[in-house]
């Protein structure tokens, strides 16, 4: 994430997320949502995993440290893993860096899981609607600055 | 008997925001300290010389050979010895978890200053301080003005502070190592790779650890250390008790296992790990054997403070270094 939070032309902030989605269900929506042409804002940089399991959480860690305002993961369906398990694996791990966050002074709402399957492209708009409605509200994350500075 | 055609080593140990514990482990080195003190002068150690700063500061650059300086960077006394040290010292070593991550000391980065000085000075249940008095950084007395450093908002590690040629880790060190690098230089050995972690295994505490460990996790329920009856012979984690060790760089010869406590991580990540607390939590997320969100959450709450214990020695060095806001 080298790119600066570029204001819109129209002055307007517009937030950052970090979104990575598993190869088998939520890209694949991203993708449908694509040839539907369905509008949501131009708010997430996607990353493709093979799998949510396959999401570590210093990745998570990591978008922060290096400027998104908020990251969301899209997984398969609990049952529905391409590798079984996967999924439930990435759920532990979304539940350890939800109680992790407010230890850090970061509002847990900058990091959502969603499951979204591989023909919901709707549900895929409608989330990436909602979360930049949400981040716009909570404004710009200050982590990459709080962490670049060393205060004395 | 000193090396007469060898002029003997010129080396200093320093502390910064540390417990003491590392320099009494160079004095762990038992016997071998008359070994250390035939090749080597000790030119400045606070601990245990009445070596004055201003006596570093007379020395010429680069007059040191060898210095090992434990403890974190926490106020301008620290950081002002530092630089001090780094242009008097050929070797810059970053002795232990405190100078390599932080450690415990790095803890403090979970608040801010002000929390903590309220903490201390005004709420703790030990403290009796009706007037409210806080340290002053000058103050002044008919003799003149006193002066105590300026403590930073922040806990930094030394290589945050000044270029570290290499590091020791561990809470305190393994003596052995401190004997086997001093004895390198002794004995004019070539000198790992600058930036070096010196004396791990580059594996995980795991490779080392004797515990039974199963091929199927199924942990139900995460508890602390003294709510479980340890057999002293299955694996931690199987147990249900989190254990550092698969994030943490083997190399200590499992000590903390060994005494039948789960591995705090003091010796540091794996090299390929770039964030010890998020590989941890990476493990933790695998171990469970749940499916249902609910009975999750309700595990996962059981955790008491999950970034203390996954950041027990690495905040500062972390990522995310500090709390936010």
């Amino acid at each position: 994430m080298q790119e600066t939070n570029k204001t819109q032309p129209t002055g307007e902030w517009k937030p950052k997320i970090a979104a990575f989605f598993c190869n088998w269900c939520t890209y694949t929506a991203s993708d449908l949502a694509g040839v539907s042409r369905l509008k949501y804002p131009a708010t997430i940089r996607v990353i493709r995993v093979m799998c949510s399991g396959r999401i570590d959480p210093q990745f998570v860690v990591d978008a922060f440290a290096e400027g998104a305002d908020a990251v969301l993961i899209g997984g398969c369906h609990p049952g529905d893993c391409h590798y079984a398990t996967g999924n439930y694996k990435c759920l532990r791990r979304f539940h350890l860096l939800k109680k992790y966050l407010p230890q850090m002074g970061i509002e847990p709402e900058r990091l959502r899981l969603e499951w979204i399957s591989a023909s919901e492209g709707k549900r895929l708009a409608e989330v990436v609607h909602e979360m930049s409605a949400t981040i716009k509200e909570l404004g710009p994350s200050p982590v990459k600055k709080v962490v670049e500075t060393f205060e004395k | 008997m000193a090396n007469e055609s060898k002029p003997k080593l010129k080396m200093a140990v320093y502390w910064g925001a540390a417990c003491g514990g590392c320099c009494v482990s160079v004095l762990d080195v038992h016997e071998a300290l008359f070994t250390v003190t035939e090749h080597a002068d000790l030119v400045f150690w606070p601990i245990a010389l009445d070596t004055k700063y201003k006596d570093v500061e007379a020395m010429p650059d680069g007059h040191i050979d060898l210095t090992l300086f434990n403890g974190a960077v926490r106020n301008s006394e620290n950081e002002h010895i530092a630089h001090l040290l780094r242009k008097k010292s050929k070797i810059m070593v970053a002795y232990g978890s405190c100078s390599h991550m932080g450690g415990i000391p790095g803890l403090a980065n979970f608040s801010n200053k002000e929390d903590l000085l309220r903490r201390v000075y005004d709420e703790c249940e030990s403290t009796s301080n009706p007037d409210k008095v806080r340290p002053q950084e000058h103050y002044q007395v008919k003799e003149g003005t006193l002066e105590i450093p300026h403590f930073y908002k922040d806990v930094m590690t030394l290589d945050q502070i000044i270029d570290v040629d290499y590091y020791l880790p561990g809470c305190p060190p393994q003596t052995e190592r401190l004997v086997e690098v001093f004895l390198a230089i002794v004995q004019n050995k070539p000198l790992p790779p600058k930036g070096s972690v010196i004396g791990t295994t580059g594996l995980a505490q795991c490779e080392e650890c004797t515990r039974k460990k199963s091929d199927n996790r199924s942990v139900k329920k995460i508890f602390r250390p003294w709510e479980i009856d340890d057999d002293g012979e299955t694996c931690f984690m199987d147990q249900g008790v989190i254990c550092m060790g698969p994030a943490t760089v083997g190399g200590c010869g499992v000590r903390c296992v060994k005494g039948n406590a789960p591995c705090r991580g003091c010796y540091g990540p794996l090299p390929e790990v770039t964030d010890m607390g998020a590989k941890i939590m990476s493990t933790v997320g695998t171990m469970i054997d749940i499916e249902d969100e609910a009975e999750i959450e309700k595990v996962i709450s059981n955790i008491v403070d999950p970034a203390g214990t996954f950041y027990r020695f690495s905040l500062p060095s972390a990522k995310i270094r500090r709390k936010i806001k």
